[in-house]
């Protein structure tokens, strides 16, 4: 199954999500999120020492704020404190709670690539639905 | 443009009625050509929602660039009744006083024709540009409380330009009411390292020539002539800006349900003008404004700097004054005649830019004889252009987006 893809949205970036599950869809965007915005230039495993595991509790009103909600946190994380997302894993997902618990490390341009800056995650034409081999999502970025 | 159906009004006017819930009709400034554009995208349709907000006044209006945004299109124009209207963040946009600056030089193009690379050079490596960067400004928590309340004001105290800069800044680069205590550590942190630059998407600094004149009275009166070497720098509140917008955002959609009040589009998620949050929003949205207009100053002294430095010439010699600075991403608090009589209302403009008639008491002294200048930045066709505004009426004392993507 796809993890997720890319559509055109005029000037702006937008991700289609998939999963299995709602777990699983709110992994992968964090791992879209994360995959658009920054590229290794070394894998993760050879730099050792640096990484550091953030739990978070996130909140929305329903599960499509939810979902943009998270992604603002982790986009917070590196627009705001400079880390970048490693690996993670959501340990409660609900409607309207989420926590992730999540394995970091400090930007280093000699580590990591800019491939495109991601500004915010928008309401605009915000989708979030079960299908029938699981659940979708769409959001568009301000880049 | 879907099912959205425009009335032609004149050669530039179209009408989008009033329908559905929307609570006033919508009037698009646009040509033909730009009226074939609006097919391609959802601004229409945008122009509409924005019309479904409590206490619009007349119209939800469209500049005649107006395209596609989040929530309100970009070019969208709304003004609010302060009793029973609301502020929207995203009638504002994420970055805060996005706006123009136009800086004129005694030079003329043979002047820079030699020196040119090494000048695009200095000016790379004097102010940062691109994703993340950083500037030379580093703030202290209490410098950065200071920059927030008194923005541009702050940038001449601490010694990045003069107070002659101030006069022909709109507002003198300060937007009143504006309390650090409304804004986030997250945006506080992000603004600290961020004066100074640039940033990146359609933010630039442009080293331009006057290559025509239209109207000779107002360019002797903005000090303008062809030939001239100008300077153009377009951007806004950074990082900070946009984290204002977005934890605002987030708050209102959080309790969008309590306002009672249902939007066509979540991107509108507003709060009431009289109510707490909505107040508490214009406080930190005005820091956001005046950490811009800080940034403009700080961008205008060091691009000085550059000049004097790479040209070998004294500032006699330069000759770089600001000719106007304005911004165009911003929620006010504005005096118009409605109906007959004189309210205050808050007018959105967002990616439009104020546009107030000869002889307006909020224009510099020096230009109230022909109007406000309004600045369009180029794209890749049409040229920036710097124009006397002249309004009739309070609908049209508004002018075109940023970054025009087509003129009339």
């Amino acid at each position: 199954m796809k993890k997720y893809e890319l559509f055109d949205h005029t000037a702006d970036l937008g991700l289609e999500i998939y999963g299995r599950t709602k777990r699983e869809l709110f992994a992968n965007a964090a791992l879209a999120l994360f995959d658009v915005m920054i590229q290794d230039i070394e894998p993760p495993t050879k730099r050792g020492g640096k990484e550091r595991v953030k739990t978070r509790t996130v909140l929305g009103a329903d599960v499509g704020d939810l979902l943009v909600n998270f992604l603002r946190e982790l986009l917070y994380w590196f627009n705001g404190l400079g880390w970048v997302l490693n690996r993670g894993s959501i340990l409660v997902c609900g409607n309207k709670k989420l926590v992730v618990q999540c394995t970091v490390e400090p930007y280093h341009p000699e580590r990591h690539l800019i491939k495109t800056e991601i500004k915010a995650v928008t309401y605009h034409q915000l989708a979030v639905e079960k299908t029938k081999t699981g659940w979708k999502a769409r959001v568009i970025f301000d880049v | 443009m879907s099912e959205i159906k425009l009335e032609k009004l004149d050669d530039n006017r179209w009408l989008l009625p009033q329908t559905g819930a929307m609570r006033v009709p919508g009037i698009i400034y646009a040509n033909e050509n730009i009226h074939d554009l609006l097919r391609h995208d959802e601004s229409a349709r945008q122009v509409a929602n924005v019309a479904h907000l409590p206490g619009i006044v007349n119209f939800s209006l469209a500049m005649p660039d107006v395209h596609w945004g989040y929530g309100f299109p970009i070019g969208g124009v709304a003004a609010f009744d302060l009793e029973t209207g609301v502020v929207s963040p995203g009638g504002v946009g994420y970055d805060i006083n996005c706006g123009c600056r136009l800086m004129a030089t005694n030079l003329t193009f043979p002047d820079i024709r030699e020196k040119l690379k090494e000048l695009t050079t200095a000016l790379y490596h004097r102010i940062p540009s691109g994703v993340g960067s950083t500037g030379y400004v580093k703030l202290s928590g209490k410098d950065q409380k200071k920059v927030l309340e008194e923005g541009a004001a702050w940038a001449v105290k601490a010694g990045y330009g003069s107070a002659q800069d101030l006069e022909t800044t709109e507002d003198g680069g300060c937007l009143g009411g504006a309390d650090p205590e409304q804004v986030s550590a997250r945006a506080l942190e992000r603004g600290k390292q961020q004066l100074g630059t640039l940033g990146s998407g359609n933010h630039f600094l442009e080293i331009e020539t006057v290559e025509e004149i239209f109207d000779e009275t107002a360019a002797r009166v903005f000090g303008l002539h062809k030939g001239q070497i100008v300077i153009m720098i377009h951007t806004g509140s950074r990082g900070l800006g946009y984290q204002i917008c977005d934890d605002y955002l987030a708050l209102m959609v959080k309790h969008q349900a309590q306002t009672g009040i249902s939007l066509p589009d979540r991107q509108l998620a507003c709060a009431y003008l009289s109510s707490r949050r909505g107040q508490n929003y214009l406080a930190a949205m005005a820091c956001g404004a005046n950490y811009a207009w800080a940034n403009r100053q700080i961008l205008m002294y060091l691009t000085r700097e550059v000049l004097e430095k790479t040209l070998r010439a004294s500032p006699r010699e330069l000759g770089m004054r600001l000719v106007y600075d304005v911004c165009h991403n911003i929620a006010k608090i504005e005096k118009f005649s409605v109906a007959g009589q004189e309210k205050k209302l808050c007018v959105h403009r967002k990616g439009a830019t104020r546009a107030y008639p000869a002889g307006h008491e909020a224009i510099p002294a020096c230009y109230r004889s022909v109007g406000q200048p309004v600045l369009i930045p180029g794209t890749w066709g049409p040229d920036p252009m710097c124009l006397p505004a002249r309004p009739k009426q309070w609908t049209k004392r508004s002018a075109a987006p940023a970054t025009a993507r087509a003129v009339s």
